[in-house]
């Protein structure tokens, strides 16, 4: 029988939950790398028991770490103890330097501050980490301040694809509320140089030769905190997700607004419907309906907790514009926690699962796509990410 | 032999029980012991000063002696007593956040 092995990134470690394809009774494992946030774990596809994870603290910087056996034991890439017999360690894993190099022909070196002045890109953390849908040693770093890495050696070393942030808009991106970061990177099964990504706050970018070049994919995007209707760049994207048979159909949630995309990202219409609230930051598609979507609306602005108290994920079976509320199994009085972007998930079961955490340290299940929930585990740290694989 | 005391996390990420004991030639400064954990230990590049910069990340300070020595110069003498291996180097995540 099939199982799911979910993956849960934390404020103080991760933990990985695993069941039957029944899903009814859970095991947890963790913490992992205890007291250190983990904003995401993701499995490679080409590999299932290649795992990379995000590990980093506002004190001590940025770890990436990597398992070779689903999470049993973990490494940091190429920082093992070793004695040399002189000049500097080879241990490389954890180093994120953007590219300056002449090559790019551009500083590549502010962007717009707060305040309206240019700034420098400065490091920050690794939000997301999306392994090659190939190769178990090629990983995709979406990272603050925004730009994007890739590591060829199994997260050992890594490069920017500098194309992205030496883009001509590049000075005009600037950092949202929780900072200017890459937190979404989808790959293209039916593509191998595609590559979209979308970052707070500047939008959605699409590349079409494996992360060399780009272009801003936002038109039909309405903020109205942007004076230009028509902005190239600027819309607070909290995340996007695609279904894998429909490459160049795209769901999208923004700072407000649900929206859809059917020719790649050209265009956009909002398909936000009959939503309490069209703000939110979990989006994510049903794995054999392709026009199934799930959103958690969250009370916008600076609230961030569900409508009245109600923990609700919302349905469309139509790709938008008409959604239901599914609150089975779902707290539906004082709940006033928080569904983060990369917090959801489904799995490839028969009958497909979705799953959430919650700020409240909640992750939920739903074994029957959305019909009816129950917490895996209620008293975790705030989740930050949730990932889930379907093994064999 | 000098005596290097991690942070807790850090102890975690590199794998230690205890305190570490690095040769070091040549005068023993903040930044020679730096330069001796990190070459031992690369998990740890980057952890406690930034990997292009070399400055110390901001929540990371240096005692020694009872003595904050966070801001000597990276090439000024630590104590003897730290040097000689009596007292150890002591590393701490600043004190702040939860």
């Amino acid at each position: 029988m099939s199982k799911a092995r979910v993956l849960v990134g934390t404020r103080k470690g991760a933990f990985i939950l695993t069941s039957d394809g029944k899903r009814k009774r859970w095991k947890v494992r963790g913490p992992h790398f205890t007291g250190w946030e983990v904003y995401h774990i993701k499995g490679s596809p080409a590999d299932p028991n290649r795992l990379y994870a995000s590990q980093t603290s506002g004190w001590f910087g940025q770890v990436i770490q990597r398992s070779n056996d689903g999470g049993e034991t973990w490494e940091a890439p190429g920082g093992g103890p070793v004695v040399l017999p002189g000049g500097m360690p080879s241990g490389e894993s954890n180093r994120f330097v953007y590219d300056t190099s002449p090559e790019t022909g551009k500083p590549l070196t502010t962007h717009q501050w707060y305040d309206g002045t240019q700034h420098p890109w400065e490091f920050k953390r690794v939000w997301h980490l999306e392994p090659s849908l190939h190769d178990p040693d090629t990983v995709y770093a979406g990272v603050e301040d925004a730009a994007l890495f890739r590591s060829t050696d199994g997260a050992k070393s890594w490069h920017e694809l500098a194309g992205l942030r030496g883009h001509d808009t590049g000075p005009k991106w600037q950092p949202g509320a929780g900072g200017m970061c890459l937190h979404t990177i989808l790959l293209d099964p039916s593509d191998a140089g595609r590559i979209y990504v979308a970052i707070s706050a500047a939008g959605a970018f699409r590349s079409a030769d494996s992360g060399q070049t780009w272009q801003p994919i936002n038109r039909g995007l309405r903020s109205n905190y942007i004076p230009d209707p028509n902005a190239d760049v600027g819309h607070c994207v909290h995340h996007v997700a695609k279904h894998s048979s429909r490459p160049d159909v795209l769901f999208m949630q923004k700072h407000w607004d649900v929206m859809r995309s059917d020719d790649a990202g050209d265009s956009w219409h909002e398909v936000s419907g009959n939503l309490p609230t069209d703000f939110g930051f979990a989006i994510d598609v049903h794995a054999h309906e392709p026009e199934t979507i799930y959103v958690v609306p969250i009370k916008s602005d600076s609230e961030h907790f569900p409508p009245d108290g109600k923990l609700r994920v919302y349905r469309s079976r139509t790709g938008g514009n008409e959604w239901e509320p599914l609150t089975k199994g779902l707290p539906q009085r004082n709940c006033y926690v928080n569904v983060l972007r990369d917090a959801m998930a489904v799995d490839s079961l028969d009958e497909c699962g979705v799953y959430f955490g919650t700020t409240g340290g909640q992750v939920y299940v739903s074994p029957d796509g959305g019909d009816s929930w129950s917490a895996i585990v209620r008293d975790l740290p705030p989740v930050l990410s949730v990932e889930v694989q379907t093994l064999p | 032999m000098i005596r290097v005391v991690l942070p807790f996390h850090l102890r975690r990420l590199a794998r230690l029980e205890d305190e570490v004991q690095l040769e070091i030639e040549g005068p023993v400064t903040q930044r020679a012991v730096l330069d001796a954990l990190e070459a031992r230990y690369p998990v740890l590049r980057g952890t406690l000063r930034d990997h292009l910069t070399r400055q110390r990340r901001p929540f990371i300070r240096f005692f020694a002696c009872q003595e904050d020595v966070t801001h000597l110069a990276p090439d000024s003498p630590l104590p003897e007593a730290v040097a000689a291996g009596a007292e150890p180097f002591l590393i701490i995540g600043a004190i702040a956040g939860g």
